[in-house]
């Protein structure tokens, strides 16, 4: 196989970063959907094992690695959308740019909606 | 000097492209995952909501309440389709990037291996999950159980 010389950067700007997000956002939310499946799969072994392991997901620290996790999901939801329009849309190459600005956007307000609910939720005790 | 001459196309014949695979496997799966996406984006933004966002949100999780969603078919058909398309785009996601990084062939196939076994494990776990589930075990504490056990 032909190798690529190392340390160089593909283009760099927005194109090249919103694509590093989406790899490492979608390896990250891979690899939690692997744990997830297990510790579901606790309802098969105990109701008190089960309840058990979720108790340690409501704890304040995990708890933030949740809001992580949302924040993961959201950016490589909203960004494939924008892939998805830049492949089938015809103008979509010449604004991958200005999409890129309204998926960060739309990421922001919907964090800016998910953090109080979630923050009340692991340190308001509801 | 080897004997015989290299293969080569008369001069000045146009450029022909040379099929170097047989099936279409990697246009398929470049597919799927947009199609997978589109669908996903519906699956896990109602996930979220009704076990993250709505009511007490992740501090109401428990065996009641996974209980309570999974007696209905609805639901066990929702996290069913979800199990299997997150499972297929993920694996084919993580596939593309170990074929970009993973250079020697041998290394390739190991972390290929573990990929598939991975894959195979969850889903095949996952999905006895949600069909063999029992909401309502006789042999447990009732104040572990929803409602709906006991009435
Ligand atoms: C929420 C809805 C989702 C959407 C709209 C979405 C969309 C996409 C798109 C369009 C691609 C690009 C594929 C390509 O370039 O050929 C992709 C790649 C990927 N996705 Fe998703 N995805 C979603 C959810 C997920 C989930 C749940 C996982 C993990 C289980 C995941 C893991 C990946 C991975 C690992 C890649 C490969 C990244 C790469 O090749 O750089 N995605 N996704």
């Amino acid at each position: 196989m032909p190798s690529a010389p190392a340390g160089t950067l593909y283009r760099g700007r927005e194109g090249m970063w919103s694509w590093v997000a989406h790899r490492v956002t979608g390896v990250l939310i891979f690899f939690f959907l692997l744990v997830h499946v297990l510790d579901t799969a606790l309802v098969r072994v105990s109701p008190e094992a089960y309840n058990a392991v979720i108790g340690t997901y409501q704890t304040p620290i995990m708890g933030l690695g949740e809001i992580g996790l949302v924040a993961a999901i959201v950016f490589h939801a909203f960004n494939g959308v924008r892939i998805i329009l830049v492949d089938f849309w015809s103008k979509g190459p010449r604004y991958q740019r200005t999409m890129l600005w309204v998926v960060v956007g739309l990421f922001v307000v919907t964090m800016a909606g998910f953090l109080p609910r979630q923050l009340m939720h692991i340190f308001g005790g509801n | 000097m080897a004997a015989t001459s290299p293969d080569l196309a008369a001069p000045r014949s146009p450029y022909a492209r040379k099929k170097v695979t047989r099936t279409n496997y990697e246009l398929y799966s470049w597919m799927f995952m947009r199609a997978s996406g589109v669908v996903l984006i519906v699956l896990i933004f109602a996930h979220l909501w009704v076990n993250l966002v709505a009511g007490e949100g992740v501090n109401a999780i428990n065996f009641g309440f996974v209980a309570g969603k999974w007696a209905s078919p609805f639901w066990q058909v929702w996290d069913l389709l979800m199990l299997w398309l997150a499972m297929f785009h993920g694996t084919n996601g993580v596939r593309t990037i170990i074929n970009d990084y993973a250079e020697r062939d041998g290394t390739r196939l190991v972390l290929k291996l573990f990929l598939y076994l991975a894959f195979t494990v969850v889903v095949v776990l996952g999905t006895l999950v949600i069909f063999t589930f029992d909401p309502c075990p006789t042999d447990a504490p009732a104040d572990l159980l929803a409602s709906f056990c006991t009435a």
